[in-house]
């Protein structure tokens, strides 16, 4: 049968259109690779900042993104698993489960300037006291506020995933449902929770809006979680709109480009081999 | 134990909701939140809080990136449940994830370096002489609509496919069986049947590109005054806060959280909106 003109033009503008969508995609990054990569040397990974960052390396910026994000994951991890369990192992489909999950999407909607502002007002000037202001923790607790929807959804997902015969299997034997939970369904849900916490590291990496207003931004390394300190994004921008140093904003980029392809093409593969040898293969 | 974890979504939101809400109630309550929604002037140092131009600003720069994001997002997607073969979809989609996964500073920084000065190159060469120099610059509405239009993309694209995908085969099958090509099929049966979904996309897309901040603030140029063409800069609600926030005070920082007031309640009413649409989808 012969296609009707109309027909081939449909397929060549859907399949164009993708194309396009691809493409700004390899246009990006190509571009930020090209100006950023240049920029990069053992000594910009391993200096200071110097004159509000537009000259010298991303040091500090660094050590501010590992500890911050390190300990937004820590506090996290544990409360979006706990969540996404007691939705999907110790209660039924009801009105409080819709509230909640209710509530979780709202979450995952706020803007992240407005719960930057949140953080502002709580924990950097309420709990001063607890948390030195402007600080790591502040900043962290305000980020876990944001990535928490994250980890529910994909952990409850995860966890819906894995067979009822598994449960049903380990109850069988006389086991008892926490313990059932705790050694059969969340090792079998364990390739699901590195997902989980894969986007929340990517989501909280990329983060700025609320860290402006949270972590305070010091190029000093910062001694303790009670230190104020800047994130690569953070610096990215303050360095682009401060300074106006591009070189220094595109060096930036760039590892923040192989931090995120790092995540994304690592931390598939490792879901991959994980899930694998779950299975059995 | 759990139990306390499953809430702490609700109670974040609801401190969210409530410090936000009492660091700016003050003003609202001095100045009154209809004043505040229509003042036409915002002028800090003289107490003078209007945000009317910022609202016409985000609706702005949300409608244009709406524009650029709606049509290719969703041919995306159409691309994705209907045309491409398995090993290109594949990582067609892996390409889209990985453009979720970019910061936005570094969209922010893309804009300024690459659609900026090209924004302003066309201003320039090819409207010159009709716009002021306010104009001319590249930072504004284009830019900005521009850069949020592929950064609410990956939103589009996932949750249109999946909305896509949903639809049962017999609807397909049935319009094949009558010998309808496949863009007839689509365009008739597939598209319609999945269009409370791809309406859901295009309201979240919408929170994303009302709610985003860095790379807005990074190309649209930030003026608090009303937009005259498509090449004004403008500033937004999420970007007067992310400009202002870092060196405000006294009233003026409550005329900030006052504006995350309105940012607040806009996107709870679109969330209700999405979630609506979505349970009338379920129903039909």
């Amino acid at each position: 049968m012969k296609m009707p003109i109309q027909e081939k033009l449909a397929k060549w503008f859907i399949w164009g259109s993708a194309l396009l969508t691809v493409s700004i995609l390899a246009l990006i990054v190509g571009y930020v690779m090209v100006q950023g990569l240049g920029q990069l040397s053992i000594s910009f990974f391993l200096e200071n900042p110097r004159k509000m960052g537009s000259e010298g390396g991303i040091f500090s910026p660094l050590v501010g993104t590992i500890y911050f994000t390190l300990l937004t994951m820590l506090l996290a991890i544990p409360v979006g698993v706990g969540a996404a369990v007691y939705l999907s192992e110790f209660t039924r489909e009801g009105p409080l489960v819709r509230v909640i999950r209710f509530f979780s999407d709202a979450l995952a909607g706020i803007p992240s300037i407005v719960i930057g502002l949140f953080g502002f007002a709580f924990f950097v000037v309420l709990l001063e006291p607890i948390t030195g202001g402007w600080s790591i923790i502040s900043g962290s607790l305000t980020a876990f506020c944001m990535i928490l929807p994250i980890i529910i959804r994909v952990t409850e997902e995860a966890l819906q995933a894995i067979p009822n015969s598994y449960r049903e299997g380990s109850l069988a034997l006389g086991v008892s449902k926490w313990d059932t939970v705790m050694n059969v369904v969340l090792p079998s849900a364990l390739p699901g929770i590195f997902t989980a916490s894969l986007l929340g590291i990517g989501r909280v990496i990329g983060e700025t809006a609320a860290l402006l207003l949270t972590l305070g931004g010091s190029l000093l390394i910062p001694k303790s979680i009670f230190s104020p300190a800047r994130t690569l994004s953070m610096h990215l921008y303050l360095v682009a709109m401060e300074t106006g140093e591009f070189g220094v904003a595109f060096g930036t980029a760039a590892v923040l480009i192989l931090l995120i392809l790092l995540i994304n093409l690592g931390g598939y593969y490792l879901v991959q081999r994980l899930t694998r040898r779950m299975v059995g293969d | 134990m759990l139990l306390l974890f499953a809430l702490a979504s609700i109670l974040v939101v609801v401190l969210v909701g409530l410090f936000v809400f009492l660091q700016g109630y003050p003003l609202l309550a001095k100045t009154g939140f209809f004043t505040f929604l229509t003042g036409l002037e915002w002028l800090p140092g003289e107490g003078i809080f209007g945000i009317l131009p910022m609202v016409i600003g985000t609706l702005a720069v949300t409608l244009g990136a709406l524009i650029i994001g709606v049509p290719l997002g969703v041919t995306t997607a159409v691309f994705l449940a209907e045309y491409a073969p398995e090993r290109i979809a594949f990582w067609t989609r892996r390409a889209v994830e990985l453009l979720a996964g970019i910061p936005s500073v570094v969209y922010g920084l893309f804009g300024m370096t690459v659609i900026v000065p090209l924004v302003r190159h066309v201003a320039l060469n090819w409207f010159g002489d009709l716009l002021s120099p306010e104009m001319r610059t590249g930072y504004g509405i284009l830019a900005a609509s521009l850069v949020l239009g592929i950064m609410i993309l990956p939103t589009i694209v996932s949750i249109s496919e999946d909305a896509l995908r949903a639809v049962p085969k017999a609807y397909k099958e049935g319009s094949y069986a009558l010998g309808v090509h496949q863009w007839q099929t689509i365009w008739h049966n597939t598209l319609p049947a999945a269009g409370t979904g791809i309406m859901s996309s295009v309201i979240l897309g919408m929170g994303r590109a009302i709610g985003e901040t860095m790379a807005i603030l990074m190309v649209a140029g930030n003026a608090p005054a009303f937009p005259t063409s498509i090449f004004s800069p403008v500033r937004t609600l999420s970007g007067n806060i992310g400009l202002e926030m870092s060196y405000a005070s006294g009233e003026h920082a409550q005329a900030l959280f006052a504006t995350g007031v309105v940012l607040f309640i806009v996107i709870m009413i679109l969330n209700g909106l999405a979630l609506l649409i979505a349970r009338k989808g379920a129903n039909a």
